[in-house]
């Protein structure tokens, strides 16, 4: 299928040609904070199994349109949306939808790593016993870790406090606790950007891992990276519109796979971002 | 060194201290001032302390402790123990804080973490500040209109669990409070973590926010418990005084000794006897409360600790 053409925003109703090759589909999404527009129009398909990489200038609205994935915006008083996002046939904005239920299947890593104040076992254990899990909770956490490239590391000391761990190792506990939740979908929001390179490398080594199971989708600042990792790159920029007087906009520029996006971008915006003409 | 001139020389001079100088001796007088106005503050304090811990202290034995209180001039000698009204300040703290506690962490769990800055969390905002200036005599006045004169409570006028009431409600305000700022200080990035595993807001609140916030949240039960079973206006017109054992549990519904009102009705008598038990029962009282304020910085500061 073609993405582009969507990504250009053709209003009209799109049907999904190969439906279990889509993990979410975003039609015509607006979000707005308050009155003021953040990002406008966005259509987009988002392939399962695949790593995506979201990109574009600071304030573009890529965490806007993360945490639009799973809800999370709902935390935010103020924000709205309109437009549909589709996921595994529901649509995630209908007002039947538990938006925890919702969470729980789209998992989300943030950018500060933030564990809880428990043991590293217990911050594993929680989302999957209050998701009523019932099997071997050892073998869960061990798996979990083990999956998330930390088990080495900390198999020794599971009933220390999550806190005893470096910023790096903590951020991949958090990923690790977010796979012991068994969701489809995974958004992690610049999980590296408050990491060194090694503990970077580590968790791009668990993306690619990951990918295997799950959808990824991940926000990034860093260019090499979504080269690096993702098979997908969507690339946001942020314009002033002239009808309205708020300030900048968002809006999806181009959404292709990663090497396409890298080598021969359609617009000529992608392309000035890549070579770092602006940003 | 020779070639520094004159000039240049009283202006390495001016970097020396002068005690003479006048900003320097600004300074220390204001120093000095402050340090006196400190310690006259501080010197009630002091004094009443070491007055009841010398006056009280020396009358503790084991008798003391264990007896009942003699009614006054029955026995110029000895005035008995103060055993039951130990006991009735624990059973009166222990009621009103099961009453405030529930009451005040559930108030403070739903201005942090559920209103949203609505006109009704700010009038409760408003009142809790209200309330916790209200004096302690009110709080037992009010709680005599409703509960003691109309005999509500199961038919019982005086009891232990009015005076509960009466000093739960001068507990809640600080419950509400401390719940309520403990809350706002955890991390939203925590909050942001439970739901990002699919917690819905109650377990967040329940499992991850509350424990997060515990140290403060105790700390201000602590106090409000510091604060609660000193007090005695509340206690008189509620679960007034006994001179016997409050041991069944039916005597929740009876007039009840406590170390408060013990102090204040012995403390006027005109027997000597009476008056060293009411020494004595100040001794024990401060005591508590002083146990109970270190707990509470104990706690706080392990709270700052670990953030
Ligand atoms: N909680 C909020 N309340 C109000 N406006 C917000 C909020 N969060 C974001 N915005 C606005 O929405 C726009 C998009 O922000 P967003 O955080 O999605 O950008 P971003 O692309 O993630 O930027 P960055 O790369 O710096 O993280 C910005 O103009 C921002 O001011
Ligand atoms: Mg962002």
């Amino acid at each position: 299928m073609n993405y582009t053409d969507k990504a250009k925003g053709i209003e009209n109703q799109i049907d999904i040609p190969n439906s279990d090759k889509v993990a979410i589909s975003m039609q015509n999404v607006s979000i707005k904070y308050n009155s003021q527009t953040a990002v406008k129009n966005v259509f987009c398909d988002i392939p399962k199994g695949k790593v995506t990489a979201l990109i574009g200038p600071s304030g573009c609205g890529k965490s806007t349109i993360l945490r639009a994935i799973n809800r999370m915006n709902d935390l935010i008083s103020g924000c709205s949306l309109t437009g549909k996002i589709l996921f595994d046939g529901y649509d995630l904005y209908n007002k039947q939808i538990d938006p925890v239920e919702v969470r729980r299947r789209i998992g989300m890593v943030f950018q500060q790593p933030n564990p809880f104040p428990k043991t590293i076992y217990e911050n594993i254990a929680f989302g999957a016993r209050i998701n009523g899990f019932t099997g071997n909770m050892d073998e869960l956490v061990a798996n979990s870790l083990k999956r998330a490239a930390l088990w080495g590391e900390c198999k020794d000391k599971l009933k220390e406090s999550g806190y005893s761990l470096s910023g790096g190792q903590q951020q991949r506990l958090c990923i690790a606790r977010t796979i012991a939740i068994e969701p489809e979908v995974i958004l992690m929001d610049e999980p590296c950007s408050a990491l060194d390179p090694i503990s970077t490398l580590k968790i791009e080594e668990t993306m690619h891992e990951l990918k295997k199971n799950y959808t990824l989708i991940i926000v990034t600042h860093n260019m090499q990276q979504a080269l690096r990792v993702s098979d997908y790159t969507a690339f946001f920029n942020a314009e002033k519109i002239d009808s309205s007087k708020s300030g900048k906009v968002g809006y999806l520029v181009e959404f292709n796979q990663t090497n396409k996006i890298f080598n021969s971008p359609k617009q000529k915006v992608t392309k000035d971002y890549i070579t770092g003409k602006f940003g | 060194m020779k070639n520094i001139s004159k000039k240049q020389k009283s202006k390495y001079e001016n970097l020396y201290y002068h005690p003479y100088k006048k900003n320097n001796i600004k300074d220390k007088l204001l120093t000095s001032i402050s340090i006196l106005f400190s310690t006259i503050a501080i010197l009630p304090l002091v004094l009443v302390l070491a007055y009841i811990l010398i006056k009280g202290g020396s009358l503790l034995s084991y008798d003391l402790l264990t007896n009942l209180p003699e009614p006054p001039g029955d026995d110029i000698i000895s005035a008995g123990g103060i055993g039951n009204a130990i006991i009735g300040t624990l059973i009166i703290t222990i009621i009103a804080t099961f009453i405030s506690v529930p009451i005040g962490i559930g108030g403070g769990i739903y201005l942090a973490e559920y209103s949203k800055g609505a006109l009704f969390s700010k009038f409760i905002r408003f009142g809790t500040n209200v309330l916790s200036g209200v004096p302690s005599i009110i709080a037992g006045v009010f709680i005599y209109g409703i509960i003691v004169y109309t005999k509500i409570i199961f038919g019982s006028n005086f009891s232990a669990i009015a005076g509960g009431m009466a000093l739960s409600i001068l507990m809640i305000p600080t419950v509400i409070k401390t719940t309520d700022e403990g809350l706002k200080l955890v991390s939203q990035e925590l909050r942001k973590g439970a739901l990002g595993v699919g917690a819905s807001k109650f377990v967040t609140i329940t499992q991850i926010t509350l424990p997060a916030a515990i140290n403060p949240i105790a700390t201000g039960i602590l106090l409000a418990i510091a604060r609660a079973a000193g007090e005695t206006a509340p206690l008189i017109f509620t679960a007034l005084f006994s001179f016997y054992w409050s041991s069944s549990p039916q005597s929740i519904l009876e007039p009840i000794a406590s170390l408060s009102v013990l102090i204040y009705n012995f403390a006027i008598e005109p027997y000597k006897a009476q008056n060293e038990l009411a020494w004595a029962a100040s001794f024990i009282l401060v005591l508590l409360l002083l146990f109970l304020n270190i707990l509470s910085k104990w706690l706080s500061k392990r709270t700052n600790l670990e953030t």
